[in-house]
């Protein structure tokens, strides 16, 4: 990216304003539909601190993947099960937040700690390849073995969650509930 | 162009989704939360390979990797999540307890 460093710091800072509250409200909203929104403007805006990182092919990697592939599957998800199950969400106990926000906040601490004392050794001048090059020599080259694995087991996850999600399809079992709502009314078997 | 907002908000993204896996009890959610984290852990990653890294590009390569198991673990957990759905009728963490004991 060839663009000026005060437009790529004010751009970078707007991002992770926006990114940040987008992750506060996918965990705190009540709705779990407008929670799963913002997830998709989460993983987009992660996908554009991706560009601005000269990590092109990952952010259009992770529009494919992330935004397009599942989010919508937990949408999907989300509809084909009953909203009305979610009015317990609140339900968590008041020692559960309590402790998990002291977890997660232990957790921030040592972080921020981390990051900002490490004298990170950043070289002044960037280098602005392409970097899809490196990355087609790598994923061909010494993360061949990897890439294959990789490639076995989305197969292996494929499978597994056709017979997952499968419906046992003997006569009895095949009318239940979720069938009727799923079918429209005109359509006959 | 530093490094460390990215870092930063590359570790919020981490706690804040540990925080969203402790407390919610919706598993939908759940997943959700992970994804936050998982994208967290990727832009660490993409952040040091950019800034660090910059001839090798491995962090890059790692983030792939990171972004097909992701895929392979939302298919699988939301499949076990229908059926689950399926046969309990409910999608609350805490009446799942048939492997507790």
């Amino acid at each position: 990216m060839t663009i000026s460093e005060t437009t790529q710091t004010l751009v970078t800072n707007v991002l992770e304003v926006g990114i940040l509250t987008g992750a506060l409200g996918v965990i705190l909203l009540p709705s779990i539909v407008y929670a799963a929104f913002l997830l998709g403007g989460v993983l987009g805006g992660v996908a554009c601190l991706y560009i601005l990182l000269n990590a092109d092919f990952l952010g259009a990697a992770q529009l494919l993947i992330y935004v397009g592939a599942i989010n919508i599957l937990i949408l999907f998800a989300i509809m084909l099960i009953n909203p009305q199950t979610d009015s317990s969400r609140e339900g968590a106990s008041r020692l559960t937040s309590v402790s998990a926000a002291g977890v997660s906040g232990l957790l921030a601490v040592g972080f921020l700690q981390v990051i900002l004392q490490t004298p990170w050794a950043t070289p002044s001048i960037r280098i602005e390849a392409n970097p899809l090059p490196i990355l087609g020599g790598h994923l061909f080259g010494d993360f061949l073995l990897p890439f294959e694995l990789i490639s076995v087991l989305l197969l292996v996850a494929l499978i597994g969650a056709i017979v997952l999600a499968r419906r046992e399809t003997q006569f009895g079992t095949l009318g239940q509930d979720t069938d009727m709502i799923a079918r429209p009314k005109g359509e006959s078997k | 162009m530093i490094l460390e907002p990215y870092l930063l908000v590359a570790a919020s993204l981490f706690c804040i989704g540990l925080y969203g896996i402790l407390t919610s009890r919706n598993v939908v959610r759940v997943l959700m939360s992970l994804e936050l984290m998982l994208n967290g852990v990727n832009l660490n990653f993409v952040t040091f390979s950019s800034f660090l890294d910059p001839y090798e590009l491995k962090g890059q390569v790692f983030a792939i990797f990171v972004m097909a198991i992701a895929a392979a673990e939302a298919a699988i957990g939301l499949a076990i999540v229908l059926a689950i759905y399926r046969n309990r009728d409910s999608v609350d963490l805490e009446e799942f307890n048939i492997l507790k004991w």
